[in-house]
């Protein structure tokens, strides 16, 4: 019996003259306008659904394309490659940026402000183009005629790496505001009682600092990696193969642009969808300690639900009665 | 970084003390904060720092464990020099690992209580036991439930620190200093967060811990705490010492006249 029920029972049977059963409010409003919301919605996809100039046979087919699935596969890696680099990154210049060596917090500072200050089409282009800034890279010391190794710029670069270069970069810039906004919010007498403890330095910023900034670290970068995983359309321009320009390789051979540009936006849905779980969780455990319960995961929630149905009593809305002394 | 130390040969000789302060001297800017404090506390007694808002209180509890550094004089305490190295007659400052080692064996309490907000009661206590101090698990949380069930909060190991009343966190937090196992405890205005009702059963364990032997600087502006607790009792204002001694004579019979005008407003 889930406390609901015990509170009806106890409540809902034995009424005396002192109860009030509050009614909700009627809203018709509501109702109205959820109506033509939907039947705007039911119009909208049939118009598609009978639109000859779609090929619905075609979407089908090349949902499953092994180029477009090859695309889906080097989407998530540049993803994923990008966000955790990034992410490094991005910890390192926001504690250059919070140090107090005044050369480390304005190099920092010029590298968020340049990164942040220019487009990043432009900036993935740029990377693109390095091969002929710089036609060798070398390693040697610096300012004299000492070369201990050097190689082919495009060679070294190719579009992949200039890519991975350019979103990596770029994002370290965002993120690392988002790091640094998550350590200041952290009260400084957490650091105080961690070195009253004989705690290092580094192992308060890991064990005690580290872990409060995640909570308000976590809920942005979700988003930023779903930017990113967008973002990464943007690399057709340099020719990278991923699912976006596969899909636009595929359509100049077959001319059904449309078709899979819908493709395409359906893995990309499919895809961001999938990223918000892990979001989710790593949200519930670094929120541990902020609110006096946790909420339920959806797993607990279904567990739960199933669990009354079971009993034959679903679990009455909270304001549908209550009762008021 | 290095400063001059205060010639000063009697120094080796002080033992029967665990804390000495030589004429300290901080400032931060151009506010001269504490100005040639000195001090003596010997081993198992409770030293009680007074004063008005301002004169100095924290900063001095804050050298002890070198949350501040200091621009003169020196700390030691049981036998070894707060903060820095000496070498002839300049001390360098240390590194910030031994730091941390020397801050193991002093504990501190806080005002506002700053407990990890994302562990609970018990994991507050055995984080520096085991990470720092390199208990085993097991034994960690013995001791840890231990100390909890000596603040009495034993069935408070599992909640987090906002599922706690003021009082109760305050409490956590001594069995958190208590857990690595300190040769003196400084606290600083421990109660003067707390709702009234709430300050007796922090000063409760205090009280207690002091009839168990341990040495303890406490900033407080319970006067009745003192009076019970306390072998030595300090005024201080501007930065200075201005009286210090016995509670009784103290509260009963101050010599100055800064201490009688502060002593009648905290009454
Ligand atoms: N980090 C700091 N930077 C600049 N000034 C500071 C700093 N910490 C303390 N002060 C100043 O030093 C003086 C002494 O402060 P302290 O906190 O030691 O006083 P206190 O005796 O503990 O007072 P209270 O009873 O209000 O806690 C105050 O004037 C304060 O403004
Ligand atoms: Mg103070």
């Amino acid at each position: 019996m889930t406390a609901l029920e015990q509170t009806r029972s106890e409540f809902g049977t034995e009424a005396t003259d002192d109860d009030v059963v509050a009614i909700p409010l009627r809203r018709p409003w509501r109702w109205i306008g959820a109506a033509l919301v939907l039947l705007l919605a039911a119009a909208f996809l049939y118009s598609v659904l009978t639109n000859p100039n779609i090929d619905f046979a075609a979407i089908g087919q090349f949902l499953f394309d092994q180029r477009i699935l090859e695309g889906v596969g080097l989407t998530l890696l540049i993803t994923l490659i990008s966000m955790v680099v990034s992410t490094v990154l991005a910890v390192v210049v926001a504690a250059m940026r919070l140090s107090s060596n005044p050369v480390l917090s304005t190099v920092a500072w010029f590298y968020v402000w340049a990164f942040r200050g220019t487009p990043l089409l432009v900036q993935i282009v740029l990377w693109g183009y390095l091969g002929r800034l710089y036609e060798k890279l070398s390693l040697g010391i610096p300012f004299t005629d000492v070369v201990f190794w050097h190689i082919d710029t495009n060679q070294l670069i190719s579009a992949f790496v200039a890519g991975l270069l350019a979103l990596t970069l770029n994002q370290a810039a965002y993120s690392s505001e988002i790091v640094r906004a998550g350590m200041l919010s952290v009260d400084e007498g957490q650091r105080e009682a961690a070195y009253s403890l004989g705690m290092s330095p580094l192992y308060t910023f890991r064990r005690v600092l580290l872990p409060q900034a995640m909570r308000v670290i976590i809920p942005p970068m979700g988003n930023e990696t779903i930017s990113m995983l967008k973002n990464t359309s943007l690399l057709s321009v340099i020719a990278v193969l991923e699912i976006y320009t596969q899909a636009t390789v595929i359509s100049s051979q077959n001319l059904k642009q449309v078709e899979l540009l819908i493709v395409a936006s359906l893995w990309y849905l499919l895809m961001t969808s999938v990223l918000s779980i892990p979001q989710y969780y790593l949200e519930r455990r670094y929120g541990r300690g902020t609110s006096r319960a946790l909420p339920p995961t959806p797993l607990q929630r279904m567990r739960r639900a199933f669990a009354s149905r079971r009993h034959g009593v679903a679990p009455a809305p909270e304001t549908k009665a209550v009762s008021v002394i | 970084m290095s400063i001059t130390l205060p010639v000063d040969p009697s120094t080796t000789t002080s033992h029967r003390s665990l804390v000495e302060i030589r004429r300290v001297r901080k400032s931060f800017g151009a506010h001269q904060v504490l100005r040639d404090v000195s001090l003596a506390v010997p081993a198992g007694t409770v030293t009680v720092l007074l004063g008005p808002s301002g004169s100095g209180k924290s900063t001095l509890l804050r050298c002890i464990n070198h949350l501040e550094t200091i621009d003169g004089g020196r700390i030691i305490v049981d036998g070894e020099l707060i903060g820095y190295r000496q070498s002839g007659h300049n001390a360098h400052e240390m590194t910030p690992r031994q730091i941390a080692r020397q801050r193991r064996g002093i504990g501190m309490v806080f005002q506002r209580f700053n407990l990890f907000p994302h562990m609970t009661a018990l994991e507050n206590i055995i984080e520096a036991p085991i990470g720092i101090a390199g208990l085993p698990r097991a034994q960690a949380r013995t001791r840890a439930k231990q100390l909890l069930d000596r603040v009495g909060l034993a069935d408070f190991a599992a909640h987090y620190p906002a599922q706690l009343s003021g009082g109760q966190q305050q409490r956590v937090a001594i069995a958190r200093a208590l857990a690595m196992d300190p040769k003196l405890m400084l606290f600083d205005e421990p109660t003067s967060a707390l709702d009234p009702e709430l300050v007796g059963d922090v000063l409760d364990v205090m009280r207690e811990l002091a009839k168990e032997g341990m040495t303890m600087i406490v900033v407080t502006h319970e006067i009745g705490f003192a009076r019970g607790v306390a072998d030595q009792v300090v005024f201080m204002d501007g930065g200075v010492v201005v009286e210090s001694g016995r509670p009784e004579h103290v509260f009963d019979d101050p010599q100055r006249q800064r201490t009688r005008n502060f002593l009648e407003s905290v009454r």
